[in-house]
């Protein structure tokens, strides 16, 4: 089937079978290669994108419920207004492998987006969904809650 | 902004945020085939027939052990691994066949048109079973007299400690694609070891080392699982590849992963001391049995590394330890963080616990009382060094903490109300030897080179992989501060045998500290080289920077470096790693120093028991550790945070339970790693006591923490709970376990 | 091939699915999309639901709070006259994955995939929900604790659909309560989860409803602890009988997340607690 949506602003038109997965169509056929694949069953958020503005993994998103939605990836994000969360995401060390990092930034911004100076506690919820294996989440949080660096 | 102890952002970051960074699956070379594996459904089983059906996807291509150019054996440190099952098969999801084909669903069709027959045999899975099969490999180290010593102690203790499976889950999971350039073999993917699977290429195939090049792409994480495995993954690709002409991708989704790639060692180990009244260690016997499943990988270095820690970081005249690592029917065990030291320091953390109830002292005071000080001999011989700080890591989170008073607190609420007890807290003291085991070093002797470039910048070569830990922003500190050059005048070759000298795998903690070294040495003789030209041949005024050298006032580097390569040419140096002539080693024997130096911690875990449901949540945890002079504080923290959660993972969550040698916990549904909610606050403090032989003074970091957390949980379970958690993960089905058998404090008293 | 269905309207659903009722009805996708890329790209016809106008629609009907099919557990978690009226189905629905799942998992989805260990089910049991049942022949009611048959199985007849969940408003003097015990702190599958409703007259517990997940082939109503929570004023010895009958009335399963020796613990003190937390006296 051939779907119409919108990527990151775009329009485009997305082809396959009705079950493909989001993921492999923004990867494959867009290549957009931000978005990473980290266990295929909705459990590690590493393909998390924005659907209408609200945080979804794509792996478990038909391309036959695509059509019409407007799709937010990594790529996206990092083109938007929210430059500034992402360089001190860097430097604050929420990132090491950046296998995780797509996602967490994903869910990070839609986070952001209405609530721009969350708790820990609120970010933590909000990134429940997330697994990463590297930075246990200090340098994440710090960065979300726009904490200082550390001394 | 990039000196040595600053944190400049690091130069991957931005890539990764924005998606940019290439990873192994996101690149997609032209006529990419995929492709899939066929696997053992049997722990132990004669495969008797198999049989593929090329009519389900006709182009695509099958590949068995009879099919191989060479050997049937992956090179690591022997070749007992073999490639694909050839009549035998000795674990659930060994490879008996490959298939590829020209899309991933077609090579998911072709794998299911392969038929394979199957006579099961008698599997062993248990370490008490597995006595019965000869050893992967074993050995023996001691000092002193421990019979003697055992017989004058003022008390015994005997004690049996278990640790499990432990799944990396790097994010990334396992992917390389190879294919033939002429008649060269290629494979690229997500590795730690460009030259390990370099070797295994040469070996499996039969190809002199030229006609062999491997590259590492981005890699999302390791944690010592893309040390051996990559080597399997990197000769399948290559095989399949070989027989379709085209290049070929393995991209293993997680469920194949977990089942297929290699994991922590389960151990058992008991301990039998003798202290004196005061609880100072008299002697210690210890037995270590490591499970290290159907096949070798790297378990004799595992088990040497277990062996040298087992005593943990504790002054004792007389030592014993026994070693071994046994055979099952289960995935070959392998290299992870920490590499045999997580679970002996577990075993002799836990002991040293039972030994300050059994003399009648807290945790903090029986450790203190043995720590090991500047001066003081490990049970090999070797005498440690000056940056020796295992009282100083106890000291300063006691300070942090207030260690001592939570603790007796909560002993004290446990004992006047019971029911009420749910808050407890846990010291865990540790040690880590950094950089590879005994002779290692020496007899690599890795080297890394350096070349002026035409533009006078200099371009370092080494073959070590950024799998997050951050030598990208590492390397070019320490190559900038040890020249004195502006950030711009070093750049760093990718990791590509085609283009760097072997400098050795990226594991054993030895990255920043050997590594890193010799790119101090040769960014040094770099500058070196360029201004005493430029002193024989100018005139002007010269001053001396930060290093001691002599520059001439008002010339860069690179301008000067320009002028010597149109004038006298280029530079190229390659040095290679001489470990200090003290560090002796008698591999036979087991004496003398495996470790040029160590590093220290110290962690104190705060946490709570439900009262109900036995799960236990971790809410604080302060880790001090002291790794030498710290290069980049964020990058170095960062191993720290991430590292001990890691281990409140093995401690508390992680766990593969198995059926007929099946892993039960075969996706991340089941396999559980903490997310952010089941992670407590990490604060980390560093101690600096900077050590010659290291750039700057720097020592390992990466698998300090890992060593960490395991016991400090335990104990603070104990002290909220009086539950005595000898085995992880403390699950609380386990806890209920040792409820309902009265295994606790009280009922030891 | 696949065959996908996008219907425009409940109508036009309820027909194609009645046209062939192996189709496979999506929603949230959550569970569904699990499956191996091979099974995916081999379903016959899938028919959509989210695109059904109006199948998300929460309202009140006056007798009951309802629930469309596809109304999202994001949604029902954010809904402030079930934050206020039914907190246990928000603390559920706050309960279920993490923020991503919770955007797309849908309350109908949740019942007609009939795991033993869902999130919303104990809950739906506890506060006495209807399931409205669709199909061409027409709407019907199935009481929810008749709705899970067996194992995986629910009451549907083939070509019927969750239309909607319907819960009745609470009575003054009630209080309900959920508590999920995971396989961690967040985005976990359940190794029990217990709802409790009860209706609390002069300090005694004059009418209970109590749910389970994970403790039986499919969620079920505990009515032995039911029955043992109507009795004197809610005291420590009540909460413990109610936790004793909990534990006694199922038989739990060994499997990957957990034991049955530990389920049966852990229902016994949950119940017990929430039963101490309802009384006030915890």
């Amino acid at each position: 089937m051939n779907i119409e949506c919108t990527v990151n602003g775009r329009s485009v038109s997305l082809a396959g079978e009705p079950m493909d997965r989001l993921l492999d169509l923004l990867r494959w056929q867009l290549s957009l290669t931000g978005t990473k694949e980290g266990c295929g069953e909705g459990e590690c958020g590493a393909c998390t994108v924005l659907m209408d503005g609200a945080p979804v993994v794509s792996c478990l998103v038909p391309l036959m419920q695509c059509a019409g939605r407007s799709i937010e990836t990594v790529e996206g994000v990092a083109m938007g207004p929210q430059r500034e969360f992402l360089e001190r995401f860097v430097a604050l060390g929420g990132v090491q492998c950046g296998a995780c990092t797509p996602g967490v930034v994903v869910t990070a911004c839609a986070l952001l987006r209405s609530n721009p100076k969350p708790t820990r506690e609120e970010a933590a919820r909000a990134l429940a969904g997330n697994l990463c294996r590297c930075t246990g989440y200090e340098g994440i949080l710090r960065a979300v809650c726009d904490e200082e660096p550390r001394p | 902004m990039n000196g040595i102890g600053s944190s400049p952002p690091r130069p991957d970051g931005w890539a990764k945020v924005s998606g940019a960074a290439l990873y192994a699956d996101d690149l997609e070379p032209s006529g990419l085939w995929f492709g899939a594996t066929v696997r053992s459904p049997h722990a132990h089983a004669v495969v008797s027939s198999i049989r593929y059906d090329p009519s389900v996807v006709p182009e695509a291509v099958f590949v068995t052990a009879g099919d191989l150019p060479a050997v049937n054996g992956i090179q690591l440190l022997d070749d007992s691994w073999p490639i694909l099952a050839d009549r035998l098969t000795r674990h659930v999801g060994e490879p008996v066949a490959l298939v590829a084909a020209p899309s991933r669903l077609d090579a998911l069709r072709a794998a299911r048109a392969v038929s394979v027959e199957y006579e099961t045999q008698t599997a062993v899975f248990s370490l008490e079973d597995a006595e019965t099969l000869p050893p992967h490999s074993s050995l023996s180290l001691g000092c002193g007299d421990v019979d003697r010593a055992l017989a004058s102690a003022a008390s015994i203790l005997d004690g049996e400690y278990r640790t499990g499976h432990q799944e990396h889950i790097y994010i990334e999971c396992q992917t390389m694609t190879a294919w033939f350039d002429g008649e060269t073999v290629v494979a690229e993917g997500s590795m730690q070891c460009p030259y390990y699977i370099h070797k295994a290429l040469v070996h499996a195939f039969g190809l002199p080392a030229e006609r062999v090049r491997v590259l590492a792409n981005t890699v999302g994480g390791g944690f010592g699982g893309k040390e051996d495995f990559p080597s399997a993954l990197a000769i399948h690709a290559a095989l399949l590849a070989r027989a379709c002409g085209h290049p070929v991708r393995l991209a293993y989704d997680r469920h194949e992963d977990i089942v297929a790639t290699t994991k922590r060692h389960p151990a058992r180990v008991r301990i039998v001391s003798g202290v004196d009244r005061q609880g100072a260690l008299l002697g210690l016997d210890i037995d270590i049995v490591l499970d290290g499943g159907a096949y070798n990988t790297l378990s004799p270095v595992v088990l040497s590394r277990a062996a040298l820690h087992a005593a943990g970081p504790y002054r004792c005249p007389n030592v014993r330890v026994q070693a071994r690592a046994l055979r099952t029917h289960t995935a070959p065990n392998g290299a992870f963080r920490g590499f045999g030291a997580p679970q002996v320091q577990f075993a002799i953390e836990r002991h040293m616990d039972g030994i300050a109830r059994a003399v009648g002292c807290d945790p903090f005071e029986i450790r203190l009382r043995n720590a090991l000080e500047p001066g003081d001999r490990l049970p090999t011989g070797q005498v440690l060094d000056a940056s020796t700080a295992a009282r100083a890591c106890l000291e300063e989170v006691e300070r942090r903490t207030g260690f001592r008073k939570l603790w007796r607190e909560a002993e004290d609420r446990r004992r006047t109300d019971p029911a009420a007890a749910c808050r407890g807290v846990g010291l865990s003291l540790f040690f880590h030897g950094a950089g590879f085991t005994g002779n290692g070093e020496r007899n690599m002797q890795s080297p890394v080179g350096a070349r002026l470039l035409d533009d006078g910048r200099i371009e370092v070569l080494t073959a070590m992989t950024d799998m997050g830990q951050g030598c990208v922003a590492i390397f070019p500190q320490i190559a900038i501060a040890a020249g004195g050059f502006e950030p711009d005048d070093v750049v760093f070759a990718p990791p590509d045998t085609a283009l760097v000298p072997d400098s050795g795998p990226t594991v054993a903690s030895r990255t920043t500290m050997i590594v890193g070294g010799l790119i101090a040495q040769v960014a040094s003789e770099m500058a070196e080289r360029v201004f005493s030209w430029w002193r024989s041949s100018h005139s002007g005024v010269w001053m001396t920077d930060e290093n001691g050298r002599l520059r001439p006032l008002g010339v860069t580097f690179r301008e000067a470096a320009r002028k010597y390569r149109q004038e006298v040419g280029g530079i190229e140096i390659t040095r290679r790693n001489q470990p200090p002539a003290w560090q002796e080693f008698d591999d036979s024997a087991y004496r003398g120093a495996a470790y040029p130096t160590f590093s220290w911690g110290a962690d104190v875990v705060e946490l709570e028991v439900d009262r109900d449901t036995l799960a236990v949540m971790p809410t604080r945890v302060t880790s001090v550790c002291e790794v030498g002079r710290v290069i980049h504080p964020v990058l170095c923290a960062g191993q720290i945070e991430g590292g001990t959660l890691q281990a409140l993972g093995y401690a508390l969550l992680e766990e593969v339970k198995m059926e007929h040698g099946r892993y039960l916990n075969d996706r991340l549904a089941t396999y559980i790693i903490p997310t952010i909610q089941d992670t407590p606050p990490i604060a980390v403090h560093l101690l600096e006591r900077p050590w010659e032989g290291g750039p700057f003074g720097a020592k390992g970091v990466g698998e300090l923490p890992m060593d960490g957390g395991a016991p400090a949980v335990a104990q603070a379970i104990e002290n909220a709970s009086g539950l005595i958690p000898n085995e992880i993960p403390a699950t609380p089905e386990r806890l209920l376990g040792w409820q309902r058998s009265g295994r606790c404090v009280e009922a030891a008293r | 091939m696949t065959a996908a269905l996008s219907p425009r309207s409940l109508a036009e659903a309820l027909r194609w699915f009645g046209d062939e009722p192996s189709s496979k009805l999506v929603a949230g996708c959550t569970d569904l999309m699990v499956a191996d890329t091979l099974r995916r790209s081999e379903m016959p016809r899938v028919i959509d639901l989210l695109s059904v106008p109006g199948l998300a629609d929460v309202h009140d009907t006056g007798a009951f709070l309802e629930m469309g099919a596809t109304a999202t557990f994001a949604a029902l978690g954010q809904n402030a006259v079930i934050r206020q009226c039914f907190p246990a189905l928000s603390d559920a629905a706050r309960a279920v994955g993490g923020w991503q799942i919770q955007a797309r998992a849908t309350i109908g989805g949740n019942i007609a995939n009939a795991s033993p260990a869902g999130d919303s089910p104990p809950v739906l049991l506890a506060l006495d929900a209807t399931v409205v049942a669709a199909s061409t022949a027409g709407e019907r009611e199935i009481p929810y604790d008749q709705f899970h048959v067996a194992y995986r199985k629910t009451a549907l007849r083939p070509g019927e659909l969750v239309r909607a969940v319907r819960l009745p408003w609470p009575v003054p003097g009630s209080r309900q309560a959920f508590r999920k015990v995971g396989t961690r702190a967040a985005q976990a599958i359940s190794k029990i989860a217990v709802a409790m409703s009860v209706r609390i007259e002069a300090g005694r517990i004059v009418e209970a409803r109590i749910g389970a997940g994970s403790v039986a082939a499919t969620p079920i109503r505990l009515r032995a602890a039911e029955t043992a929570a109507i009795a004197n004023a809610v005291s420590e010895a009540l909460a413990t009988a109610v936790g004793k009958a909990a534990a006694s009335e199922v038989r739990p399963i060994d499997d990957v997340r957990s034991t049955a020796e530990y389920r049966s613990f852990a229902l016994e003190r949950v119940a017990r607690r929430l039963v101490l937390e309802l009384g006030g006296l915890s």
